[in-house]
């Protein structure tokens, strides 16, 4: 498949937003009882508004995948069966959640909404809060759901394409959550950056089985299956068309199988390997923290041009020569 | 219920791509609007199709066959491209089973595309939305047109007669007949869409003579002598009498 610079920083900036709010929700649900030191409401408030701009990144760049970015509310509205659709209602509600929490917060409004019998005071961020982690991984179901429920996009068609989003956008949401503490309260930077450890090197293990499975695949469709002849030798000596068509460029990456093969331990490398070794140095200045979401960030850019480059797509049997 | 659908006979068509212009020409011209170009008479010329001609070698020179190869949406009984549209404008329509996309409802995201493993789909570059064949809908049904040119136009144009049109559901059609009698299948039926669409194999004609065939097996003019020679005058069918 080609990738559209669009849905790479759509889905690559949702992921951090989603994993920011993620990190800073996890820290308050410790605080609450009692595990970590509860920070003040400027702390989870300002994180929001850091997460809710990265959301509305992806958001802008979706409407550049559009032809007919004016009608895109109707995209809403098959959401039986269409898990796009799906996911273009789980973004704006996730992203209103955060807004009220972020709200919340930075307003002080937090009316107690039930004290549990263990005398812990529930407000109402907390209950925002847990709304918005279940809409989080919501819609990183679904944006894990679009790519994954292709069956003949047999590279995304795996529940690890659905995990990996879900490990490879909270690593990097918790990274810049450790990157903002170190920031705005030094003193809560190890817990991101443990998290982060963890997260890291659990989507790592994720892309890597991916891979595996990946260069395992054997196609399904073949030229005989393609045109419905019995015979070893099939060669295409005309696809219709002189000068390319929609077929041609929308679903051949057009780069070398060298090229392919640089990008891949480029993104194993920056995405995962380099985070590792610096969170594990275990000196955490903003500046460190800051280089290694850059890095990794620019890994994960390089690592969905990967996902969506490797996909090769059935129709691709019916287009391989000019002439 | 009705399924319309094409049937290409692969041992007729000879890739002359009469069907391809005829395509183009009837639904550039339509109420829909244009099937946009880019470049038309550019050194990259490209443009929006519903169809086109392929061609293939099968085997290696010096024994191989060249097979022209039309393909169009097939028109699936079990669509993947329409239950992943997130507008509705990808629908298959109840009474006839033909796959349609509403112009007006899409936002042209390319997504049926991903979901098509036949690339049946073509976005158009200037409108920003996303076409396909429709099977001429909008001539198959027009009663101002005589009976005999409601048919989609490619099948109107090929002159070799290789586009069969009709109801793959009723087995007294045609093309169901075309389908059961002479070898009709289906593109990928790995991927359970079941096409509508069939297409008929190339054959070749060969005529097989046995050598009994070689010799008159009734010996009609005795040029063993083993039987005496009739007189001229008398019967001469074969099994009667031996001239
Ligand atoms: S051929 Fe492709 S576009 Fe046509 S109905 Fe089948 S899946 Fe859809
Ligand atoms: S391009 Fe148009 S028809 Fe295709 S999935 Fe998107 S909205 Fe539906």
């Amino acid at each position: 498949m080609k990738p559209a610079f669009s849905v790479i920083f759509l889905t690559t900036l949702l992921g951090a937003g989603q994993g920011l709010f993620l990190a800073l929700f996890t820290h308050q649900s410790y605080a609450l009882f009692g595990l970590l030191p509860m920070q003040s409401d400027a702390f989870y408030g300002y994180g929001s508004v850091i997460a809710l701009l990265l959301l509305g990144g992806g958001l802008i760049a979706s409407f550049f995948h559009l032809g007919r970015p004016e009608r895109a509310w109707r995209a809403a509205s098959q959401w039986r069966t269409s898990w796009l659709s799906r996911e273009v209602i789980a973004l704006p509600v996730f992203m209103g959640m955060i807004f009220v929490y972020g709200v919340s917060h930075l307003s002080g409004f937090r009316p107690e909404v039930v004290t549990l019998p263990s005398g812990m005071l529930i407000d109402l961020s907390v209950v925002i809060g847990y709304i918005g982690t279940f809409l989080a991984f919501v819609l990183f179901i679904c944006t894990g759901m679009v790519y994954a429920c292709l069956r003949f996009l047999r590279e995304w068609y795996s529940p690890l394409t659905v995990i990996n989003y879900i490990l490879m956008g909270g690593s990097s949401g918790f990274i810049l959550a450790a990157f903002y503490a170190a920031l705005a309260a030094p003193s809560q930077t190890y817990f991101f950056v443990g998290w982060a450890l963890i997260i890291t090197l659990l989507a790592f293990v994720g892309r890597i089985a991916s891979l595996i499975r990946n260069a395992r695949l054997k196609p399904k469709s073949t030229m005989q299956t393609a045109i419905g002849v019995k015979h070893p030798h099939i060669v295409q000596r005309s696809m219709g068309s002189m000068g390319g068509s929609f077929n041609t460029r929308e679903f051949f990456h057009g780069k070398s199988p060298a090229f392919l093969r640089t990008i891949k331990p480029a993104f194993l490398l920056l995405a995962f390997v380099v985070p590792l070794l610096m969170l594990a140095m275990g000196t955490f200045s903003p500046s460190l923290l800051g280089l290694v979401f850059v890095l990794q960030y620019i890994g994960l850019l390089a690592e969905r041009w990967f996902f969506f480059a490797q996909a090769n797509h059935p129709q691709n049997l019916y287009y391989q020569t000019i002439g | 219920m009705t399924q319309l659908a094409l049937v290409i006979d692969l041992n007729v068509c000879v890739g002359c791509h009469a069907c391809v212009t005829s395509c183009k020409e009837w639904n550039t011209s339509g109420s829909a609007g244009p099937l946009c170009d880019e470049n038309p008479f550019g050194a990259d010329p490209t443009g929006t199709f519903f169809n086109r001609v392929q061609t293939f070698e099968i085997g290696q020179y010096p024994n191989s066959e060249t097979l022209h190869f039309p393909k169009s949406c097939l028109h699936c009984e079990d669509p993947p491209c329409v239950p992943v549209c997130p507008t509705g404008a990808s629908y298959k329509r109840k009474e006839d089973g033909i796959v349609l996309v509403d112009y007006d409802k899409c936002i042209g995201c390319k997504y049926c595309t991903w979901a098509c493993p036949y690339g049946a789909r073509e976005i158009d570059e200037k409108e920003k939305v996303m076409k396909k064949c429709t099977l001429c809908v909008d001539r198959i049904y027009d009663q101002s047109l005589a009976e005999i040119d409601r048919k989609p136009s490619c099948v109107k144009a090929c002159p070799t007669s290789a586009r069969l049109f009709g109801d793959i559901h009723d087995p007294e059609s045609e093309i169901s007949q075309a389908i059961r009698e002479e070898g009709g299948y289906p593109l990928m039926p790995e991927w359970g869409t079941h096409p509508a669409n069939h297409y008929l194999p190339r054959r070749k004609t060969k005529l097989k003579i046995h050598m009994d065939e070689l010799e008159r097996a009734d010996n009609p003019l005795k040029v063993d002598g083993q039987l005496p020679k009739p007189a001229k005058g008398a019967p001469s069918m074969d099994d009667a009498s031996a001239w």
